[in-house]
């Protein structure tokens, strides 16, 4: 799959050290299940997004992984408690090897 | 949608009985007390291998997700943990299930220090079913919580 451009939302940039930060983050994707069957009766190929994680300098705060039970263009929303500043990177794992990236930077004073 | 008054009776009535029976028996065969229910796919195993066959008590996570969905393409889910946990306990993570899909795995969330225990998505249900959901802790002990679902389409394509 190409030009997949993943969508993150975070509700603020800028926070004091304890105050929390909600991420949503979204990407197209059809997380084929592998369950499902063509025209002529063959199984599709499974083929889904099979991981999710957020880091901070190399740490992981917030990670996920996926089963073809996870809805297509996979969504999630959850709560980060940053202790330093720094580029959030989310990245999404594709059954394919595929790696989708996206980056967001914020500031914890 | 033309739905007659009767048919939508009936089908409530349907529904009613189903739920019931299906709480029932989760209820009486173990829910709460911890894994030890039968599902009909591999829920059963997948939760005893998260927990290394460590009991689960229930406790205060929760499932939550609508009674009723009409779509089971995208149900929307979140877990959680209601009220504060004792400190220096931590949820290190969550396995998320459902009992009535062709396989149980749904999802399994990772929380770092730096993170709350909290996290939505959207996920597939092949039929009404409960989604059961298994956290890890810091000091290796394990909650579960759980939550039917009745779903009018299912979304396991076919």
């Amino acid at each position: 799959m190409t030009n997949v451009k993943p969508r993150i939302r975070l509700d603020r940039k800028d926070i004091k050290k304890g105050d929390t930060i909600e991420v949503k983050a979204l990407v197209s994707h059809t997380m084929e299940s592998g369950q499902r069957k063509d025209k002529d009766g063959n199984t599709v190929p499974r083929k889904i997004i099979n991981k999710f994680t957020c880091t901070m300098n190399q740490k992981t705060l917030f990670a996920c992984d996926l089963e073809p039970a996870i809805s297509a263009n996979p969504y999630f929303h959850f709560k980060l408690k940053p202790q330093e500043s720094g580029p959030l990177i989310f990245t999404w794992l594709d059954d394919d090897g595929t790696r989708i990236e996206a980056t967001e930077t914020i500031t914890v004073s | 949608m033309v739905v007659t008054r009767n048919r939508r009776q009936l089908l409530a009535i349907g529904a009613g009985a189903v739920g019931a029976v299906v709480i029932g028996t989760g209820l009486e065969v173990g829910f709460g007390r911890g894994v030890a229910w039968a599902a009909p796919n591999d829920t059963t195993d997948l939760v005893k291998k998260f927990t290394g066959g460590k009991e689960a008590t229930a406790g205060p996570l929760k499932v939550v997700a609508p009674e009723i969905a009409e779509n089971g393409n995208t149900v929307p889910l979140s877990v959680m943990i209601e009220g504060d946990l004792p400190a220096g306990r931590r949820v290190e993570e969550i396995l998320v299930l459902a009992d009535g899909n062709p396989r149980g795995g749904v999802a399994r969330f990772t929380f770092s220090a730096e993170a709350v225990p909290e996290a939505s998505t959207r996920i597939r249900l092949a039929e009404t079913q409960n989604i059961v959901a298994v956290a890890k802790m810091s000091d290796g002990s394990f909650l579960t919580a759980s939550r039917q679902v009745k779903v009018t389409i299912g979304g396991c394509g076919g």
